[in-house]
Order: C-alpha cells, then sequence, then structure tokens
C-alpha cells in the first residue's frame, strides 16, 4: 500500500503556521510566562519540528530542532526565559514562517537567516544554564539516540561472518502481558525474519492452584538461522527489554544459557525516575488556565465544501422565497389552505434561516486570526522609530467571514503601522503635550446591527486640518471652500496623498489611503475618519457580515428590478416638482433640505422603458457612496430582502454600474447595483 | 476489522495516520488531545491505541497510565509517537505501561509495519 503523504501537506502547513502564531502571541506576552504558557510554546515546536519530518520538510525540522531544545530546557526548569530567549525564540519564529512560506510557495524551504539563528540558538544553548539544577544532567543535544547497552557479550572477535545458528532464551517477567506485548506477536514477528523454532518451557509453571492468568509465567527458547541479523532480532526485543531477561548467542557459546537457570527476576518493574521537573501539570483549581479555543473545539474544513455549503444553502433560499411568492398570490386556494400554505412556509422560512446561520458560521473566524498579529507589528514598529505604544486589544472574538478576514489584513496592517508612524507622538513631544509618554492605541472589534464595526483609535497627535489643506493645495487636489472636518479627512483618501514630512520606510511611500480604502469598499466595506487634534484618532472600518449574502431593497424600473444594498440608502422620498432644478453643465438635482443632490434616472443609466417619466410620479432613493450622494430616480419600491449574491463577472462579464446579480423570489434575475460606480456614472448620462 | 484510536494534536499527522489506517480497512476513532483519547477509548474499546506524548489537556504518558487502569485496556497494545531524541521518553511512556513506540518522523508504511508488529 503507498499512501501519497503530500495530500496532507496543507493541512501541516496550517497547522504549522497556527502554531508560529501561538508562538508569537506567548512570547509577545508583557509578564512572565507560567509553566502551562512556556508548555503551548514547547508544545507548538515540538510539533511542528514532529510533522516538518514526516512531511519531507528535514531543514524546517532540523532548524525547529534547535529552538524546541532550548524551549524544553525553560519547561524543564533548567533555564530561565529571559528577554534574549524570548528574543530568540521570536526569531526563529519568524526563520520558521519564512521556510514554510517559501515551501508553500513551491520554492526550497529555506530561509535567508536560517543559519544566523541557528548558530544564535546553538551559542545560546552551548552557554551556562540560566539557574542552577544540579540534578540534571547536560541536555541531552544529539540527535542521535543511543543504543541502550546490550545485557549480553555479543561475539565481537569473529571476522569471517558468523552463521551459526542464533540461540536465543525469552524469560518474560509475569507483567509483560500488562504492557500490552504479547510473546506470540514477538515470535510471529521473529517468524519473517528467518526459520523460527519456538520450544516453550513449561517447567517453570507453577501448579495450578498458583496459576495467574494475567501473568506470564512461561519461558521460550528460540532458534533462528544464523544469517538472520542479530540487530533485526534485537529490535524485536526492543520494546519488551525492560520486562524480560533475554539471552542472545550463536549455538556453542557459553552465553546461551539453559532457560530454568536464568532467574525469573528479571529487572524488577521499577516505575522509571520522575525527573523533578516534569510533576503533574499545573491543572487549574480555581485559577484554572483559560482554554485556548484553538485547541480542541475547532475543526479544519476544506473552504471549498464550505462554499459548496453556502451556495446549496443561497440556492434553497431562493426556492423558499419563490414558493413564498406563490403562497401569497395563491388566492385559488381556499381559505384554510392557503393558512396552511402560510404556516408551512413560515416554518420553511424559520428553518431556511437557521440553516444559512448555521452555515455561514462555519466559514466564520475570529478576528483574532488578524488582530493577533498586531502586538509583534506594534512593538516591531515603536521600536524602531523610537516611540512608546500600548496595544489594547478589545472584542478579538468578534466572527467574521473567512473571506473578509483575508481581505482585511493588508488594510488593516496599514492603518495600524499609520497611526504609530503619523499618530501617536515620540515621548518627548508626548511630555511636552502634557501626555502620557506611552501612547495607546486601541483596536475594537464588535457587532453594530447587521455589521461588523472595528476600530483603530490612537490618542496620538490627530490629522492637521492645516497641514491637509495646505498638502491639497500642493498637489493641486480641489478643495472646497469652507471645508468642514469631513471634507478635509476625505482628502486623505486621495490617490498619493501624504502628509509625512519624512517619507519612512514605514509609511508614506505613496502606497496611501486611497489603497486602504479601495480595499476595504470592495468587500462592500466603508472606512471612517475621526480626528481631534492633540486627542487623536480614531478610523473606523464597517463591514457586512459576510460576502455571499446582501441585504439590500428591491426597486422597479419599467418590467425590471433591481437591488440597491440597504447599507448604502439614506432615505427614499416622493420628490414635489418644487425640489427638482435643472443645473447647467449638472443634468438635474433634488434639493433636499439645502442640499442639492444629483438626479440619477436609473432607466437612462441601463436604458430601459420606465413608467415614469417624471421623478415627481416615481420615487428617488438618495444613496450614498464613499465620495458623493446621488439621488436615484425608479419607479417604485418593492420590498427589503436578503439576496445572495452571484457573481456577474464570473458567468458574466463586468458590468459598469452593477456588482452583481440575484436570483428573485419569482425566478427572475436581478442586478444588484454598484452605488459607487453610479454616484460616478451620473456625469456621463444625460 | 480492529478499532485503532488516533491520539494526536496535530491535525496533519493524526490526518496521516488515520487515512493511512483507513485505508488499510481499520475501523480508526480519533482524538485531539489525551483527555479526548480518553474519553473516546471509554466509549468504545479499541484495540490498539497510538497516541503523542506532548500534548494539551493530558499527555500521552498520563493517558497511557489512565488506560491501563481501565478494565478494557489492561492488554491492550498502546504505542507511543515519540521523537528519536526522547530515549528518555521512551522508557517514561514504558513505566506507565506502554507496549511501545514509533519513532517520528515515520511514513505509511513505517506505520503499517508497526502495526501489524502489535496486531499480527
Amino acid at each position: 500500500m503507498t499512501i501519497d503523504i503530500s495530500q496532507f501537506v496543507q493541512a501541516f502547513l496550517d497547522e504549522s503556521f497556527e502554531g508560529l502564531d501561538l508562538m508569537e502571541v506567548e512570547l509577545l506576552r508583557e509578564q512572565a510566562l507560567d509553566s502551562e504558557q512556556v508548555n503551548a510554546i514547547f508544545r507548538a515546536a515540538h510539533s511542528i519540528k514532529g510533522s516538518a519530518g514526516t512531511f519531507g520538510f528535514a531543514a524546517v525540522s532540523e532548524f525547529t530542532h534547535g529552538a524546541e531544545t532550548l524551549l524544553d530546557e525553560v519547561r524543564d526548569g533548567k533555564r530561565e526565559m529571559t528577554a534574549e530567549i524570548r528574543g530568540l525564540m521570536l526569531e526563529a519564529v519568524d526563520r520558521i514562517r519564512e521556510m514554510l512560506l517559501a515551501a508553500r510557495a513551491g520554492g526550497a524551504h529555506h530561509a535567508a537567516g536560517g543559519p544566523a539563528t541557528a548558530a544564535r540558538i546553538e551559542t545560546m544553548l552551548a552557554s551556562a544554564h540560566g539557574c542552577p539544577d544540579d540534578k540534571s544532567q547536560p541536555a541531552q543535544r544529539t540527535a542521535v539516540a543511543t543504543e541502550p547497552a546490550a545485557p549480553i557479550p555479543t561475539d565481537a572477535s569473529t571476522d569471517a561472518p558468523d552463521t551459526r545458528p542464533w540461540e536465543i532464551v525469552f524469560v518474560p517477567e509475569p507483567a509483560l502481558l500488562r504492557s500490552g506485548n504479547d510473546p506470540m506477536r514477538i515470535f510471529s514477528w521473529l517468524g519473517e525474519l528467518g526459520d523460527l523454532t519456538v520450544e516453550c518451557v513449561t517447567r517453570t509453571l507453577p501448579p495450578l492452584g498458583a496459576l495467574a492468568p494475567e501473568d506470564c509465567q512461561l519461558q521460550w527458547r528460540l532458534a533462528l538461522p544464523g544469517t538472520v541479523d542479530e540487530a533485526a532480532i534485537r529490535e524485536a526485543f526492543e520494546w519488551v527489554e525492560d520486562q524480560c531477561s533475554l539471552t542472545l548467542g550463536r549455538v556453542g557459546d557459553a552465553a546461551a544459557a539453559q532457560p530454568d537457570e536464568v532467574p525469573a527476576t528479571a529487572p524488577a518493574h521499577t516505575p522509571a525516575p520522575q525527573s523533578a521537573g516534569t510533576a503533574e501539570r499545573p491543572v487549574g483549581s480555581n485559577g484554572a488556565p483559560v482554554e485556548r479555543r484553538a485547541d480542541a473545539a475547532s475543526i479544519r474544513v476544506a473552504t471549498e465544501k464550505v462554499d459548496t455549503l453556502v451556495n446549496m444553502v443561497g440556492e434553497l433560499v431562493i426556492t423558499q422565497a419563490m414558493i413564498n411568492t406563490i403562497g401569497h398570490s395563491a388566492d385559488e386556494l381556499d381559505a384554510r389552505a392557503v393558512d396552511h400554505l402560510r404556516q408551512g412556509l413560515a416554518l420553511l422560512e424559520r428553518n431556511t434561516r437557521e440553516l444559512q446561520e448555521a452555515v455561514l458560521s462555519v466559514r466564520m473566524l475570529p478576528i483574532n486570526f488578524v488582530f493577533s498579529r498586531f502586538p509583534r507589528v506594534v512593538r516591531d514598529l515603536s521600536t524602531q522609530l523610537g516611540k512608546r505604544v500600548n496595544l489594547k486589544i478589545i472584542g478579538e472574538d468578534t466572527e467574521l467571514d473567512k473571506g473578509l478576514i483575508e481581505k482585511l489584513v493588508d488594510p488593516l496592517t496599514h492603518l495600524v503601522r499609520n497611526a504609530i508612524d503619523h499618530g501617536i507622538e515620540s515621548p518627548e513631544r508626548r511630555r511636552a503635550a502634557g501626555k502620557p509618554e506611552t501612547g495607546t492605541l486601541v483596536l475594537r472589534a464588535g457587532h453594530e446591527g447587521g455589521n461588523i464595526l472595528i476600530e483603530i483609535t490612537d490618542d496620538g497627535a490627530g490629522l492637521n486640518r492645516e497641514r491637509i489643506l495646505e498638502k491639497a493645495r500642493s498637489q493641486g487636489m480641489p478643495v472646497p471652500e469652507q471645508p468642514s472636518d469631513r471634507d478635509i479627512w476625505q482628502l486623505i483618501f486621495a490617490p498619493g496623498f501624504s502628509t509625512a514630512e519624512t517619507v519612512t520606510d514605514v509609511s508614506g511611500r505613496g502606497v496611501g489611503m486611497d489603497v486602504v480604502r479601495r480595499n476595504i469598499e470592495a468587500v462592500n466595506g466603508r472606512l471612517d475618519i475621526d480626528s481631534k487634534p492633540g486627542e487623536g484618532t480614531r478610523l473606523t472600518v464597517r463591514l457586512p457580515l459576510t460576502l455571499a449574502i446582501l441585504d439590500g431593497m428591491s426597486v422597479r424600473v419599467g418590467e425590471e428590478v433591481y437591488i440597491l444594498p440597504l447599507t448604502a440608502i439614506l432615505e427614499s422620498l416622493k420628490p414635489t416638482p418644487d425640489q427638482l432644478h435643472s443645473v447647467s453643465g449638472r443634468g438635474r438635482v433634488v434639493r433636499l433640505r439645502g442640499d442639492y443632490i444629483p438626479l440619477v434616472p436609473l432607466h437612462h443609466v441601463f436604458n430601459v422603458p420606465a413608467t415614469y417619466e417624471r421623478p415627481e410620479d416615481g420615487i428617488v432613493v438618495v444613496v450614498e457612496s464613499s465620495e458623493d450622494r446621488a439621488a436615484l430616480f425608479v419607479d417604485e419600491l418593492i420590498a427589503q430582502h436578503q439576496v445572495v449574491i452571484k457573481s456577474l463577472e464570473t458567468n458574466y462579464r463586468k458590468v459598469p454600474g452593477v456588482s452583481g446579480a440575484t436570483i428573485m423570489g419569482d425566478g427572475r434575475v436581478a442586478m444588484i447595483l454598484d452605488v459607487d460606480s453610479l454616484t460616478r456614472l451620473q456625469d456621463t448620462v444625460h | 476489522m480492529a478499532t485503532i484510536l488516533a491520539v494526536d494534536d496535530s491535525a496533519s499527522l493524526r490526518q496521516m495516520v488515520v487515512f493511512t489506517l483507513k485505508e488499510a480497512g481499520y475501523d480508526v476513532m480519533e482524538a485531539a488531545d489525551g483527555a479526548a483519547g480518553l474519553e473516546a477509548a471509554k466509549s468504545k474499546a479499541a484495540d490498539l491505541v497510538i497516541s503523542d506524548i506532548n500534548m494539551p489537556n493530558m499527555d500521552g504518558i498520563t493517558l497511557v497510565r489512565e488506560l491501563r487502569g481501565l478494565p478494557d485496556y489492561k492488554f491492550t497494545p498502546i504505542l507511543l509517537l515519540t521523537t528519536e531524541s526522547s530515549d528518555e521518553k521512551k522508557q517514561e511512556g514504558k513505566a506507565a505501561g506502554a507496549t511501545g513506540w514509533l519513532v517520528k518522523p515515520f511514513d505509511p508504511e513505517k506505520l503499517m509495519s508497526t502495526i501489524k508488529r502489535v496486531l499480527g
């Protein structure tokens, strides 16, 4: 039977990256590590080493061995977890991660700094232990196991291969069976090595009344051909050598004793000396260590399988909607039947929703998957910039869609780096401003209605109105008269905008807030800024719970139905004729509480016949994109629903003004409108 | 066919072990740590237990000791997965009542030959 182990490599990589993340989190703790934390770090390293070897990443295994050995010494109390060791272990984590990333990319699994880090670990290992422990033997650092000394002298004097037959006397101690070993299995193993003769010695058996069925009270004399390798024979007894007396010799050797003369007092079954450091693991009594949620309560599911499930449920939602439509329009049925049908439908709706939620939750991951990298980012960056930053993480258990999490990593990292680079001041400047020298950066995640809210708040200098304005003007960007704060914060989202006085290698290299915002909007999210000079800045990211389902409002234009994302809708109104104005060069606008909002007739955008030509006959829906607002003119509002998003690009091609499609309850396809591109399109349709 | 209980906190190694054993036709139970392993062992008597040593919640050595205390597992073969350098662990495992060990890294062939050694 051959098994292709490459199929497990993905699982190995996933779990190793998780292990590395865990090591990093523990190593970055501010407090001293307790034994369970050190144990967790050790186990992660140990696991990576063991699995890496198995799955063909010998270099990773070898590299990790050094780190594991060092951690083992810490675990056994032979060393203290000094800041230096923590730093070294963090470095090792980085190297292992680099190796595995290289391996995942299909390259050779090597890290450039690997040998240097390995050398530092070796030096550390060679150095005297951090704390005195007389009982500890010199740490066993060799990877080679020392063969247990053979109890029997071997015939080493012969030059020519000795082919005299083997003679084996095997006297198990009574408890042998209770270790799960079975002499018969050893014999059948030996039988595969060569022609085996087994002779049972029953003379030592006690009288029937004294027979203990759970004890092994027999002895055996075995013979094997002389051509059989001695090591192979010893291997067969490897597991029981501490539980028997074994005599192995060539026929004619004096060593081959008579079985009944061998005292049946093989090494007493003494428990191996308990090493002082490995007493029972502290099991939390009342101060029980908090279970790491990733340990036992998680499963690993292939993303494709989950995607299939999500799609299936999507279909189910559509079917349910379809039946619902029939139910509501089936007036021909008698009242009672209709009533029943509706009851059933109500049930179906509830079940469907529950199933949908359950299935979606499989895709959900705690946001800690992103947040957990930030202690490291903050530590590295603040050290590099000479700033003091205290990072607080709140709500790291908030769950969101796996797909979203992956897309959040870059934008959030950018925002965090920005907050440290541009937001939080140097200790001197903070002191001068009467603030504590250590700045505080708060990452908070939570729910707000159907959205996930992520806030990045710093207590730094805040955004500088004047500097932003100045910079915007000098870059020739359009700046409104008497700009509000909100207008000004919008400016920093312009491509290429940077106010950093010095271009550090941290930020300010032109990959700016515009990219961050685009990334967030690409997942239907929104990025808002709030800032007070001298007090700090808060960036708020609002995200939908999932990428697969959208809360939408269906609107009708003639025969067509379109879906508007609910999050984009500000209000809907039936305009009066005096609210509608024509502005030269900008088409028509709707005046709303003093604001003029461009009117976008949807039937013009999509070139379809509408029921109403005059906005005052239909309805306008005021929508807001990140950049602008628009009043969409439609015939009527239909209803609010959750729709399953089907990609248009996958099934057709990208269409301006449309972000996707969905299937309505009556089986028709409805386009989901892309409000951002609609507000931009307004200039081109008239 | 014999039932084998595989206990390992490493999902990838467990996957490999479980997959290999299932391919070979064994019934396989799996658990991610010693405590879960002990529960699984109690729920259904296994003919063989293969367990990692270093695991959260309950390590492999303790698991062996616990299992040997159960009437169903007095004589059941229990193999520990160990790394080549841990001779000390082998002895500690034996003292706790383990049958034998399987040295990491191992491949499916090595696993099967070791299983044959205890299940015949």
